[in-house]
């Protein structure tokens, strides 16, 4: 069994739709998404969810009112600056229980937080595994680390081939929660300043945690110079370039459809994305 | 005036509007830009900043005297984050698990503990003609953006107009990067994926107190429910950019939308001016 994961650092260089394009054309494949605090994976392939899944991660504090001496003690080592006025904000609150073991009357508890949801779904193009994380919530690796888990779990027992990862924008805690320990990362880019910036950084996070790379290079048309950088850059890094795939408003149109771009109608984009499944079949 | 620049969903142009916000305020204001998306931070790339200064970000992580420690295992007890283990004649700190609470080194009967600083991070900050420039970058491996994100909004000036490029998201490094605001500009486009992202952003910025209002990047592409969704929830749609590829272009060069096509200032001030009114008046409906 083998996980492709999609990220590209930079967001909206179109992870979302050529995974969803994937789901189309791969075969034997459970489909994950990994962009738990903003996922649109589901816009596409209209899950049926089969199972809903309360995230409880983490804790946060509490303070009960009618015991706290207001002394101060929890607001002076809080060094998340959580407390102010004798009150727990919960959304700076990283749930150390530091405030609730030292509190010298006991007044702080901690209560368990529910931090999300996570579903396992039917698609028309096989299981998938998504989540939501609740607005303002942390621990978004830990729900990441979860659904990858029950993607691995579905795919040992229904015998499937394939984990195809739709990844989080950024190189923080998410992206190396859905990397770590996958067969493959294909970085999406663009040919702007700023593709090239974030690609860059990206790279690195997968090399430092040793998962092999490749690069597509998305909407190649809107700048061709930049499109060189980006060649020369993947040339010096040894990185192989396995798609250029032009802007067009295909993508756009399908996405309003809720259909992967390659089953919308036969554009330059969807020829691309197909050179692009079969590139990955070979690299995987 | 703090005004963040956030969107839910990445690559809808925050990055594009904080910047060409920040040089058309410059005659006017004191502007100081502060580029909070930390993972990967782009405004540089635009703003062409000279860099002065730089500071590295660390928190403070564990460090056992074994010459004090008895093993008792009080400080693995404590540590939520599992990043202390206690062996026999072992104690093993797992820095990259650490979040810096600091309950073990209070802790520790024997004192044993102290705390060094884990470098996770750097703020660097300097001027870019006329803008006071500021950013923060996460040394690439590391996985908790929120200490380098703190770091940078510690030298926000609240005296002049503050402009906060967040990253994409609704999580803790998108929180850390608004709170303390007085205005959230949500910047989208006309899609499915715009618009469920929006949601998701408006929930963040509401939960937080924060007024909020959007600016529509590449109208003219896909359907028109990010505008029927703003009408329903009475959210001012306060500036629409069309998609072009004109600028497009100018964006992939890294070049400013007011730089680029100067015609554009003027709409820019006028989003500004729009938001000192909503701040000024409280017209939001929700607590601060």
């Amino acid at each position: 069994m083998k996980e492709l994961v999609v990220l590209s650092g930079k967001g909206g260089t179109g992870k979302t739709s050529i995974v969803a394009s994937f789901a189309a054309l791969a075969q034997k494949k459970v489909l994950v998404d990994c962009d738990v605090d903003a996922a649109d994976l589901h816009l596409v392939l209209k899950p049926d969810i089969r199972q809903d899944n309360e995230f409880w991660s983490g804790q946060v504090a509490e303070i009960d009112e009618r015991k706290c001496t207001e002394c101060g003690l929890c607001q002076e080592l809080c060094r998340f600056e959580a407390i102010a006025d004798f009150e727990v904000d919960p959304t700076s609150c990283e749930g150390c229980s530091f405030c609730s073991r030292i509190c010298p009357v006991e007044a702080i508890t901690m209560k368990e937080r529910l931090s999300g949801h996570w579903f396992i779904s039917d698609t028309k193009y096989g299981p998938m595994v998504h989540a939501r994380l609740g607005i303002a919530q942390e621990n978004s690796g830990k729900l990441v680390a979860l659904v990858r888990q029950q993607a691995k779990q579905i795919a040992d027992k229904d015998g499937l081939d394939y984990i195809i990862s739709d990844g989080p924008p950024g190189i923080g805690c998410p992206v190396i929660s859905s990397l770590s320990g996958a067969s493959l990362a294909l970085v999406v880019t663009e040919p702007t300043l700023s593709g090239i910036h974030d690609l860059g950084r990206v790279v690195d996070v997968c090399r430092h945690f040793n998962v092999p790379v490749v690069v597509s290079i998305n909407k190649y048309d809107i700048n061709e110079d930049n499109v060189r950088h980006i060649e020369s850059y993947c040339l010096s890094q040894g990185l192989e370039i396995t798609a250029r795939i032009p802007f067009d408003n295909a993508v756009t149109e399908a996405m309003v459809q809720g259909l992967p771009v390659v089953e919308y109608r036969d554009s330059p984009v969807s020829r691309q994305i197909n050179l692009l499944w079969r590139s990955i079949l070979r690299l995987i | 005036m703090i005004i963040a620049v956030a969107s839910g969903k990445g690559g809808t142009g925050k990055t594009l509007v904080a910047t060409s916000l920040a040089i058309s305020l410059k005659d006017r204001e004191r502007v100081q830009f502060l580029d909070c998306d930390v993972e990967e931070p782009n405004a540089h790339i635009f703003l062409k900043p000279v860099i002065s200064h730089s500071e590295p970000v660390s928190i403070l992580v564990p460090e056992v005297d074994t010459k004090k420690c008895t093993y008792c295992g009080k400080c693995a007890e404590v540590c939520v984050y599992h990043a202390i283990a206690v062996l026999k004649r072992h104690v093993l700190v797992f820095s990259q698990l650490c979040h810096g609470c600091g309950a073990c080194s209070y802790l520790c009967p024997e004192k044993a503990i102290s705390e060094e600083g884990r470098n996770m991070g750097i703020v660097e900050w300097g001027h870019s003609d006329g803008v006071e420039f500021v950013h923060g970058k996460l040394t690439v491996g590391e996985a908790m953006p929120s200490p380098v994100i703190k770091k940078v909004k510690e030298k926000a000036n609240r005296e002049g107009v503050v402009i906060v490029d967040v990253s994409p998201g609704t999580s803790c490094p998108v929180v850390e990067s608004i709170r303390g605001s007085d205005f959230c500009l949500l910047v989208t486009e006309p899609t499915p994926f715009g618009l469920n992202d929006l949601i998701l952003a408006v929930e963040t910025v509401r939960k937080l107190g924060i007024p909020c209002g959007v600016v529509l990047n590449r109208a003219g592409v896909g359907d028109r429910k990010v505008e029927q969704y703003c009408m329903e929830e009475n959210i001012p749609v306060m500036l629409t950019i069309p998609l072009n590829s004109g600028i497009a272009r100018l964006y992939s060069k890294g070049i400013t939308l007011v730089k680029g096509l100067p015609n554009w200032k003027k709409d820019f001030v006028g989003l500004f001016d729009s938001i000192g009114e909503i701040v000024s008046e409280g017209t939001c409906s929700f607590k601060r």
